[in-house]
Order: structure tokens, then C-alpha cells, then sequence
């Protein structure tokens, strides 16, 4: 193995023995010098993980927190320099982490928080005049494709974890019954905002995801849900700068 | 080597500048005195737009900005990464920054960055990698760069070069310029039981683009030595301003910055700072 090799998996590894040929000033071995690499790299990166996941490490207590993000970071080190992007893998990560799989929400928490944090660092785009709407006869309208924001996440969750969300961060209410909740993240100028979505706009927006007609997306939204409300849910999108442009034909 | 000859860069003035952090935002905005520049860590400024990227955007029409990488790996023994050599093209080419920077240590290896500055020996096999990296990175962004000297904590028994041989030896290669930090040499002298002022004597100081003042911890290794941590999270440690003062009577003032990126202070004590590199850099020989 190459010097870096070795300095690398002993890093990661605090069992490893220290490679050879590291000094202190009087030529012994550097010991608890080497510690410091250790140290850096598990504290620094386990910090970029409570950037990105301040409600996780609420949900689970920071000593927890702490100790998981020890075990995360020497399963999936970085793989770009750009730490703002660190720990896609979390949600994955906590599906499979023995002590908290009983915590069944926590992996969609984890969504709601990584989508956050991509909605922040998106490009800006502006947002579409919501009289662009008005200007087409509706027959024409449910052929239109409504193009989102790449700053617009979306959520599809089995359990209420945008009302968890919410309460851990915000201090909204806990939810009183584990029930799904469809949750959209949109950025109007530069602040992301996380939204409980209506009935059948879920289905709705996941469609125009999908590049869907807006006519078979309210179709499907309204299969979904006969509560489904076309107009409240342009009319979410629209307030919060989520489309950004409306476009005739397949694309 | 990189001919810069044609290209007139906007350069950084000889006064405080510090690291920014955007809780400082409003405050440098509405009143950045003595600070004069600012320095960005170029991977933060990295995503497509938001918030950082027009913070940024709005800092750089009125303040001359440093890029600082933290990320490209320049000591590794792997080649580049090219993508993120795009990436700092990429913001070099929107922000046209006064000055770029790195580090002469690794932090990459076989794809995973460990997300810190590790050192390597000075061999020949090693400055002949370093040269090439840092002639890579001047081909790729067009533009002259500053090579940091690092902190370190141990020594290679199978280094070859001083430190400052080394980073001279890269100099002569690549025609880059250089980087001192004042804190590290301090750190490192302190660490490694050699002479600060013997290192800033034998640092080639006429290719010295930009000073580096930061604050570090003190600990103690196995044997009870001190053993001085480059933490950025405190004030400027006296002996690190007095190595400064020694370093500017021979080179006269140059762009300084202050570096504070750990329980990062209110603006105030920030500025307090830069106010104190700036009583230096007025009295240091024109």
C-alpha cells in the first residue's frame, strides 16, 4: 500500500497501529500526534453532518447523534470536497442503523433536511407571472406543461414527517397518529420553506415532476384525493415561486 | 510556466482582510473599518445560486475578494480531481477574484475527501507532483496561484527538503507565488522544536502574495511536549503577532489576513483583530 494509503485507513481507523516513519522532534514514533489527523477529520465531518441535519440530531440527542455520525462517516467518507453536499446517504444509512430502524420516520426527516439543504444552494430562477395562467383559454391550459424550480423538493412520506419536522424545529405541534404526509419544499427568494401539502397535490406536483399535462396530472391528483383542489394548489405554487415557466406540447 | 504577462490581475491591497463568515454580512456592509478585503473559502461558493452565491456576488463589487481552497488536494498522490478543478474554474471565471490560494497538503485520496490538510514528506518524487498540481492548476484557471505553507504536527523520516527548500523549489518550477501563513510557522517551529525565525529566514519571502494570522489550541503529545493545534477558533496568540512584526521588517506590508473559523466571534472582536494587524502593517517598512 502507498504512504497516502496508509495514512488514510489509519485515519479513519483508530485501531490501525500509526504508519511508520512518523516522527516527533526526537525521532520516536509521533504517537498521539497522529491523533490530531484523527481528530480533525471525525470532528470536522461529523460537524458538516449537524450542519445538514440539525432536526435528526435533535430527534435522536446529541450524544447519539455524535456516536451515529462516527459509524456514518467511516461508511461514506466524502466524495467531493464540497461538504455543503455531504451525507446523501444518510437516509439510507438510518433505514439500516439497528438503533433507530424502530424510529420509522427518521429516513424521511432526513429528505426533508437534505432537500433543504439543495433548495438553498439552487440556481435561481425567477418565478412566473402568475397572470401568465390567466392569459390561456382553459381548454388549451390542461394541455400546458408546468415547469418547476430546481429549488422545489418533493416528499412523498409514510408518516407525518413534516408535522415531526415542523414541531422540532419550529415548535409546531407533534402529531397526535403516524399518519402519510405528502411535504414540499420551496424557495421563495432565498429562504426554504417546508409545506404539509392538501390532499392530491402530492400526486399533483409528483406528475408535473414527471412532466405530466397539467389535465392528467389533475386527473391523477384527483384519483388520489376527491378533495383535490386545483386552484389552492396553483395557487401554493405560484405564491411561493415554484414555477417557473408554462410551456405548450411535450416539452 | 504560466505566462501571466498579458493578463493585468486586480491584485489585493496591503491591509487587513479577514476570513467572511455571512453572520458578518450586515455588519461589514455597514461599516467594514480597518478591514479592506475579504477572504472566501472557494468549496462554500460552490452550489448554483441562493443565498452565498449572491452574498458573494454583492461583497465582490465593493471589496477585492481572495479565493482560498480548501479542497483540490494539491499534496495528494492521486491526480486532480477535474471536476473540481472545473468547479474553481468555474467561480474564478464569474468572480475574476484577486487572488487564488491552496495549501500544500492532501486531503483527497482515492476519491474520498478526509476534509483536512494533511501533510506529506518533501522528497524528490514529491516536489516533482506538487509542481506539476500547482502547474495544472495555473494552466486550468489562467491565472497565477499562492501555495500555502502547512501546520504540522510530525515529521517524515523520509523527507529530504526543508520545508522552505520545498516550497522554493515549487516556486522556481511553476512560477506560482506563495502563501505564509505566520500562525502555522509558529505552530509548526513550536511542534517540531525548530526556529521560527530561522524558518521566516529561509522562507523565500520576495514571492510572498499574502500573510495568514490565526488563532490555534495547545495540547501535549504522549511524552508531555507542547503540541500546538491549528484550530482557527481564538485570537491570534502574541508570539504568532510578534512573528509578524520580525516578518514584515523584511518584507514591508502585504496583504494580511485574519482567519476565524471556529466559535466564530461577534464582528467586534473580528475587526479588534484586524485593527491589530493593521497598527503592525502601518509601521512596517514602505
Amino acid at each position: 500500500m502507498s504512504r497516502q494509503s496508509d495514512f488514510a485507513q489509519a485515519i479513519l481507523n483508530p485501531d490501525l497501529p500509526v504508519p511508520e516513519g512518523l516522527r516527533n522532534p526526537e525521532g520516536a514514533p509521533a504517537g498521539k500526534r497522529f491523533s490530531v489527523y484523527r481528530n480533525n477529520v471525525a470532528v470536522s465531518l461529523s460537524e458538516a453532518l449537524e450542519v445538514t441535519f440539525p432536526v435528526i440530531r435533535k430527534l435522536v440527542g446529541d450524544e447519539f447523534f455524535k456516536a451515529m455520525a462516527g459509524v456514518f462517516l467511516r461508511q461514506h467518507q466524502p466524495d467531493s470536497p464540497v461538504l455543503v453536499f455531504y451525507g446523501a446517504e444518510m437516509p439510507a444509512f438510518l433505514e439500516g442503523f439497528q438503533p433507530v430502524t424502530h424510529l420509522g420516520y427518521l429516513p424521511d426527516v432526513a429528505r426533508i433536511e437534505l432537500a433543504l439543504c439543495r433548495s438553498y444552494h439552487a440556481a435561481d430562477t425567477p418565478p412566473l407571472d402568475p397572470t401568465a395562467l390567466q392569459t390561456i383559454a382553459p381548454d388549451d391550459l390542461l394541455k400546458t406543461h408546468l415547469h418547476l424550480a430546481p429549488s422545489v423538493h418533493l416528499i412523498r412520506s409514510k408518516w407525518p414527517a413534516g408535522s415531526i419536522f415542523h414541531a422540532n424545529s419550529s415548535g409546531g405541534a407533534l402529531p397526535t397518529e403516524m399518519h402519510p404526509e405528502d411535504i414540499l419544499i420551496t424557495r421563495p427568494e432565498f429562504d426554504p420553506r417546508v409545506t404539509i401539502l392538501p390532499p392530491g397535490a402530492g400526486a399533483f406536483i409528483d406528475a408535473l415532476f414527471n412532466n405530466t399535462p397539467l389535465g392528467d396530472a389533475l386527473k391523477q391528483a384527483t384519483i388520489t384525493s376527491g378533495n383535490f383542489d386545483l386552484t389552492e394548489t396553483l395557487g401554493l405554487l405560484l405564491t411561493a415561486g415554484a414555477i417557473t415557466r408554462i410551456s405548450e406540447g411535450t416539452k | 510556466m504560466l505566462d501571466t504577462s498579458g493578463t493585468p490581475l486586480q491584485t489585493l491591497p496591503n491591509a487587513p482582510g479577514v476570513g467572511y463568515k455571512p453572520q458578518h454580512f450586515a455588519a461589514i456592509m455597514e461599516n467594514p473599518t480597518p478591514v479592506e478585503w475579504l477572504e472566501i473559502h472557494a468549496e462554500n461558493y460552490m452550489g448554483d445560486g441562493g443565498r452565498p452565491i449572491a452574498q458573494l456576488r454583492h461583497l465582490a463589487e465593493r471589496f477585492p475578494i481572495s479565493v482560498h481552497g480548501v479542497g483540490l488536494s494539491i499534496g495528494g498522490a492521486d491526480p486532480l480531481d477535474t471536476d473540481h478543478l472545473k468547479r474553481l474554474k468555474h467561480l474564478c471565471d464569474w468572480l475574476n477574484p484577486a487572488s487564488f490560494s491552496e495549501h500544500l497538503a492532501w486531503s483527497t485520496h482515492e476519491g474520498f475527501y478526509l476534509n483536512d490538510l494533511i501533510a506529506l514528506p518533501y522528497t524528490e518524487e514529491t516536489v516533482t507532483r506538487v509542481a506539476d498540481h500547482v502547474a495544472q492548476v495555473q494552466d486550468v484557471l489562467g491565472r497565477k496561484m499562492l501555495l500555502e505553507n502547512p501546520s504540522s504536527y510530525l515529521a517524515f523520516a523520509e523527507s529530504t527538503y526543508s520545508e522552505t527548500d520545498f516550497l522554493a523549489e515549487v516556486v522556481a518550477r511553476t512560477g506560482c507565488g506563495l502563501l505564509l501563513d505566520i500562525n502555522n510557522v509558529f505552530i509548526s517551529a513550536t511542534n517540531q522544536k525548530t526556529g521560527a525565525i530561522d524558518y521566516i529566514d529561509t522562507f523565500p519571502l520576495d514571492h510572498v502574495g499574502e500573510f495568514h494570522l490565526g488563532g490555534h489550541d495547545q495540547d501535549t503529545d504522549d511524552a508531555g511536549a507542547p503540541l500546538l493545534i491549528d484550530s482557527h477558533g481564538r485570537e491570534v496568540a502574541n508570539p504568532v503577532w510578534a512573528l509578524f512584526d520580525y516578518t514584515l521588517s523584511k518584507t514591508g506590508a502585504r496583504p494580511s489576513l485574519i482567519e476565524w473559523d471556529a466559535n466564530v466571534p461577534e464582528w467586534p472582536a473580528l475587526a479588534a483583530e484586524a485593527a491589530r494587524a493593521a497598527t503592525i502593517l502601518e509601521k512596517a517598512p514602505a
